[in-house]
């Protein structure tokens, strides 16, 4: 997966590099903004209130 | 059996990028959603406040400025913040703004309002609930309160100064810790009371925390000074 990802990225290593981590913070981006924030309420640990 | 290999290889980097992202996840929940959330709290607070500051200053001669009204607590809409909790055992400059409602999204944003409980001061029960961890954390010390201790809830017009009479830990379902007369439903009340409830134990669901206190003194805003309790 990795490897094949490496490959397809253009350009000498510096640049491959460069591509990559500017992709990982994209994801990283993506789940703190979107992913993460849906997640979060099935989690058990969140609710404080009494209900019925 | 390269083709295993490959299948064998890719398995591994999913686990390891599945791993990742849980790490990626606990971070978030524990850190992130706290810079996220005590950023727009402490942005609600200066809203409230800067609300609050009466909008035409009197020439002098004229006669002042007519008292502000409260709007009833019923009539706030959900998720809007009327008043700010300050708690001195939780810090000096400890400030939460209260919010109408208690659904998730709204207890990211602060202190949440039983809706159906009474309004700050009034006879009857104010509930409220809090995170105890993660989202800014507002009743993160909440153990740590002892009988006697001030709870400090401001609104437009009033100080009310609440103290902490007992704690009890409870399942989720018991409501009637929020009801009118604390664990006596269907009981008319008389006594002007404050509950907190927040989860427990910490980064747990499992039980609920639960602070019961009773008002002990009112201060109207154009009596002029702050509750002695905040002071020193």
């Amino acid at each position: 997966m990795y490897g094949l990802l490496w490959r397809l990225l253009p350009g000498p290593w510096p640049v491959r590099l460069l591509i990559a981590l500017a992709l990982t913070l994209a994801v990283v981006a993506v789940l703190f903004t979107w992913g993460f924030p849906v997640l979060a309420p099935l989690m058990p640990f969140n609710d404080g209130t009494v209900s019925q | 059996m390269r083709v295993l290999r490959g299948a064998v290889h890719g398995l591994g980097e999913l686990f390891i990028t599945l791993g990742l992202v849980l790490l990626l996840f606990v971070g978030w929940q524990l850190w992130w959603t706290d810079v996220v959330s005590n950023r727009a709290q402490d942005q609600t607070t200066r809203d409230l406040e800067q609300m609050w500051k009466p909008r035409v200053v009197p020439k002098p001669g004229e006669p002042p400025a007519p008292a502000p009204v409260e709007p009833a607590v019923s009539s706030v809409t959900f998720g809007s913040a009327f008043a700010l909790i300050r708690v001195p055992r939780f810090g000096r400059d400890y400030v939460r703004p209260i919010l109408q409602g208690t659904d998730l999204s709204i207890l990211d944003e602060g202190v949440g309002h039983y809706a159906d409980s009474a309004s700050p001061g009034a006879v009857g029960n104010f509930a409220v609930a809090g995170h105890r961890v993660t989202y800014g954390k507002p009743f993160n010390q909440i153990a740590e309160l002892r009988t006697g201790d001030p709870i400090v809830v401001e609104t437009r017009t009033t100080w009310y100064v609440y103290r902490v009479v007992r704690h009890t830990i409870v399942t989720p379902d018991r409501v009637d810790v929020v009801a009118p007369v604390p664990e006596r439903p269907g009981v008319r009340p008389t006594a002007r009371m404050m509950t907190m409830t927040a989860c427990h134990p910490e980064f747990s669901a499992r039980l609920r925390y639960v602070v019961f206190s009773q008002l002990a003194q009112t201060i109207s805003k154009t009596d002029g000074a702050a509750p002695a309790v905040l002071r020193g």
